[in-house]
């Protein structure tokens, strides 16, 4: 069994709470990181993370790439949709074939 | 390119013949999973970037319901409503083995079995914008959860790309022509060692036969 986290800043994650999933609010910066380990130490099989956490924390986003758990998704959150999750999946076609032919239209 | 430092010989020369067969059946193996890796990967890629923008649309909507529903109720009375959920998810997560790269398959499990019984709140002190977000969250959940299980497997399968595409291309231009290179290297080597002791045989062969002649000629009572 594994449980899904979502982090983010409380505005944009605390409708998850009502749908069961466990949220982690994080409305300071600085404490992103220190959250994330947390997250990734109670050993969340996904994590859901607002995209502008998400851009604080991509160094730390990259070392759980290599492994298979845990899964994390860049989701839009309130302030709206800055492109990280399709950065990302461009940056693995990138990686993957050599130039992105999937995402440049 | 660089001949491996080895002594040329026939037992030398036997062992890189085998190595080089070894080799040349690796690089065909490693090629088609590479192949076969990209054509499963390319499939992944198309069907996560469908399912992205499904969700980023979809999560737009939702959002703007809960922003909307924050205006309009006060903080407190949004947080009854939302902090205490009725609802419980938690994942089945298996693997999937594609082309020996294992990837995550999740199958979600919710606590209330019934869709619409997921309203932690009644419906008499909250707006209806915060009911469609709720609702429409729920609904969305599947989908998260695939996109979650895909992006996963589009990150494992790029790396894994990455890995196989360095190792053919260091077999095929780096590991295979050295080998080529050194077995014909001391191919070459026995033959000149060949040569070199056949013509002193023939040197030897020729100074004995001269020897005897010119004894003959001083001796010629032996006869």
């Amino acid at each position: 069994m594994v449980k899904i986290a979502v982090l983010g800043d409380t505005e944009s994650i605390k409708g998850f709470a009502a749908v069961g999933l466990d949220i982690f609010p994080c409305d300071h910066d600085d404490d992103a990181p220190s959250v994330f380990k947390r997250i990734v130490d109670a050993d969340y099989g996904v994590i859901y993370i607002t995209e502008h956490m998400a851009s604080l924390l991509s160094k730390e986003i990259e070392k759980t790439d290599e492994c298979l758990t845990p899964s994390v998704v860049p989701i839009p959150g309130a302030g709206g949709n800055t492109g990280i999750g399709t950065a990302r999946l461009k940056e693995a076609v990138e990686k993957a074939v050599g130039s992105d032919i999937i995402f440049n239209k | 390119m660089a001949v491996l430092n080895v002594n040329p010989t026939r037992m030398e020369l036997t062992r890189l013949k085998k190595q080089l067969t070894t080799a040349v059946r690796g690089h065909k193996l490693l090629k088609d999973k590479r192949d076969e890796l990209m054509r499963q990967f390319l499939d992944t890629i198309r069907e996560t970037k469908t399912l992205r923008e499904e969700f980023e649309e979809k999560m737009a909507d939702i959002n703007a319901g809960f922003v909307l529903s924050s205006g309009l109720m006060s903080e407190q009375s949004l947080d009854t409503a939302l902090l205490c959920p009725k609802q419980e998810v938690t994942l089945k997560a298996g693997v999937k083995n594609i082309m020996s790269v294992d990837i995550p398959v999740y199958d979600i499990k919710t606590r209330t079995s019934d869709e619409s019984d997921i309203f932690s709140y009644g419906f008499a002190s909250t707006s209806f914008e915060l009911d469609d977000a709720v609702s429409g969250l729920a609904k969305l959940l599947p989908l998260m959860l695939r996109l979650a299980e895909k992006e996963k497997a589009v990150k494992l399968m790029a790396s894994e790309i990455e890995k196989t595409r360095r190792r053919v291309n260091a077999l095929e231009h780096v590991l295979i022509p050295r080998y080529r290179e050194t077995i014909h290297f001391i191919a070459g080597k026995l033959e000149e060692n060949d040569r070199s002791s056949r013509a002193r045989l023939m040197k030897v062969k020729d100074m004995i036969a001269t020897q005897q002649i010119e004894y003959k000629k001083s001796h010629p009572e032996a006869m």
